[in-house]
């Protein structure tokens, strides 16, 4: 089984241009991946279950991973003007103080695809795409062409994370109903109050009803 | 192995199923088989196009069952979980157990001592062999055989479960492995009882056979009937019992050797004909394999701990990173994926449920069949629900 740094070294020489990084993995486990950037992605993987030597014929696990976005507080030392008494006059001193700014690191969704090889039975070998963003360009290439068993794994993703792969069959919510709205998987997730009828409301319930009352009466309805 | 030949196939869609059109005169019947039907073995919905008896299109519908096993691990503790696996394929608890132990081992470097390890191994194959014995017999009851073939395989599973509850205090739900090991040691009365119950294994396989293998209702029903290629099943991602009954030798016991199974002598049985049958007769066969592991095992064992005392098991904090553990479960490749940010929960939990992904293909067998046929394809699967919906 080769290292990914050689299967790296492979998929660029037979897909020029592809762009293939590699995650390091600093867990025990040593499972290393390769990120893939999207417009290659059907490439590369046609030439993973292709190539001979590599011959990863079988796509076990397809997932979803939500990163959201991070805000980080960074201590900053800044140069100011203070005004301040010195020798019993007031004037102007440059002084330096340290200030905290904050800078937000743009979150993304993931999809995770771990192969194996049925055929050389080695594996896995994982690789990743990363959307541009959580909000409005969320779509990835669909693997399903090439894998079929991405095919439920993929519209899981889509239902639970809000990927859209693009050249997916049959692109469908597989465990929510059609007409729910989010994405429950997500971190950002809050769940409704009222999925369902209480005959006796209480503590929980009621608290959660007038949260929600007290929230649409002040920025309106949402719907 | 046929896959090779394939190494040229592009994306002109081969591996997608044929559209199908209704020949001859009559209307098409759109039936939904589901959620309550008797064969679906818990909440699951085909919807059933019908050309007269011919099925022309199948849509299986999930999520009746669904409430978010990977969320509600998140937010809890790496042991939290550990019960909750139980409840993903209730018939094999013991294996979703050890999945999940074994994933979380290789995230954080854990070793299992050696009396732990033949413990897993002698339950899993216990389990194993329950399953097959129930699917089998659910399969039968599905083709009509009401009540009489499952009870004959439950009898069985009745007196494995009382070995799982003698030992763990729980007949299902038994929460019993532990990362690094096991949580309770066997006793020696309890190992002899076990070989007692393992002893009358044989007897009960080849009454079974006795019973059915040659029986011509389920020659006619089942030879020839949810035909699935190989170089399909690999690319739908089929895994166990389904992916060997299309004569693909692949067994993850074999293949990654986790836990100690590359001490154990056993054989895989591969199908020739793909079909209902095929898959049928190699659960009948793995469950001869399995009475010779455990008898390799429980002559084995050896003395000591099953858990290391300094292992921590509770509030640790795995590195950052992640791990993808995987086993042969009954159903087929059981798989964990785990991230860990640093903390005490799990970043990203993430199942790899045999069930879901051996459906894949469902339509494909089942297209061109006979409606009563759909019964049957969809037995010889082999799912529970509590694992496809999550």
């Amino acid at each position: 089984m080769k290292t990914v740094e050689e299967i790296r070294a492979a998929i660029e020489a037979s897909v020029p241009g592809a762009g293939v990084e590699v995650v390091p993995n600093p867990s025990v486990s040593g499972q290393h991946s390769l990120r893939l950037s999207p417009d290659c992605a059907v490439a590369v993987a046609m030439f993973l279950r292709d190539d001979a030597e590599l011959r990863l014929d079988f796509l076990s696990n397809v997932t979803g991973v939500d990163w959201p976005d991070k805000e980080i507080a960074e201590k900053v030392k800044v140069m100011r003007w203070v005004t301040k008494t010195v020798d019993s006059i007031e004037q102007p001193v440059e002084e330096i103080v340290e200030e905290t700014r904050k800078r937000v690191v743009q979150g993304c969704l993931e999809a995770v695809y771990h192969l194996y090889s049925v055929e050389k039975k080695h594996g896995p070998v994982v690789i990743r795409m990363r959307t541009a963003n959580r909000t409005d360009e969320v779509e990835l290439p669909s693997l399903t062409p090439v894998w079929r068993s991405a095919e439920f794994q993929e519209r899981e993703i889509f239902d639970l994370y809000g990927i859209v792969f693009k050249g997916h069959p049959d692109l469908r919510r597989l465990l929510m109903w059609e007409a729910f709205k989010d994405h429950p998987m997500r971190r950002d997730y809050v769940e409704p109050d009222d999925f369902e009828w209480e005959p006796t409301a209480h503590d929980e319930v009621l608290r959660r009803a007038a949260e929600r009352k007290n929230r649409e009466q002040g920025i309106g309805n949402r719907e | 192995m046929t896959v090779a030949e394939n190494k040229t196939e592009r994306l002109d869609g081969w591996n997608r199923p044929p559209v199908m059109e209704p020949d001859g005169e009559g209307e098409l019947l759109e039936v939904a088989m589901g959620p309550h039907h008797p064969s679906t073995h818990g909440v699951f919905r085909m919807d059933v196009a019908l050309d007269g008896e011919r099925v022309i299109r199948l849509r299986p519908v999930f999520g009746y069952l669904h409430r978010n096993h990977e969320k509600l691990a998140e937010g809890m503790s790496y042991l939290a979980s550990m019960p909750f696996t139980d409840r993903l394929d209730y018939i094999c608890p013991i294996t979703n157990n050890w999945a999940y132990a074994l994933a979380v081992e290789k995230l954080t470097g854990q070793e299992v001592p050696e009396r732990a390890e033949y413990l897993r191994v002698i339950l899993g194959e216990l389990t194993r062999f329950q399953n097959h014995a129930s699917s089998v017999g659910f399969l039968i009851q599905e083709m009509g055989a009401s009540g009489t073939p499952l009870m004959y395989a439950f009898r069985e599973r009745e007196k494995i479960l009382d070995l799982f509850e003698e030992l763990t205090g729980a007949r299902m739900m038994v929460n019993y492995m532990r990362f690094g090991g096991c949580r309770v040691d066997a006793t020696p009365a309890w190992l002899d009882h076990a070989r007692k119950v393992v002893a009358g294994l044989p007897g009960f396989v080849d009454e079974f056979e006795r019973l059915l293998t040659g029986n011509e209702i389920l020659m006619a029903r089942c030879q020839g009937v949810g035909i699935l290629k190989p170089e399909l099943a690999v690319n739908a991602g089929v895994t166990g019992p389904m992916l060997r009954a299309s004569g693909v030798n692949y067994d993850i016991r074999k293949v990654d050797g986790y836990g100690i199974y590359n001490r154990f002598n056993f054989r895989v049985p591969l199908g020739d004909h793909w079909d209902v049958y095929d898959r049928f007769m190699i659960r009948l066969l793995e469950m001869r394999e399995s009475i010779s592991i455990l008898e390799q095992a429980l002559k084995d064992i050896p003395g000591g701990p099953v858990m290391d005392p300094k292992a921590k098991i509770r509030g640790f904090r795995p590195k950052p990173g992640e791990a993808y553990g995987r086993i042969e479960a009954p159903k087929g490749e059981l798989g964990f994926y785990l991230i860990s940010d640093g903390g005490p929960n799990p970043y990203r939990y993430r199942v790899r449920p045999p069930s879901l992904i051996n459906l894949t293909i469902l339509e494909d067998m089942c297209l061109g069949q006979n409606v009563a046929d759909v019964v049957l394809i969809f037995g010889s699967v082999d799912i529970v629900l509590g694992e496809v919906d999550r």
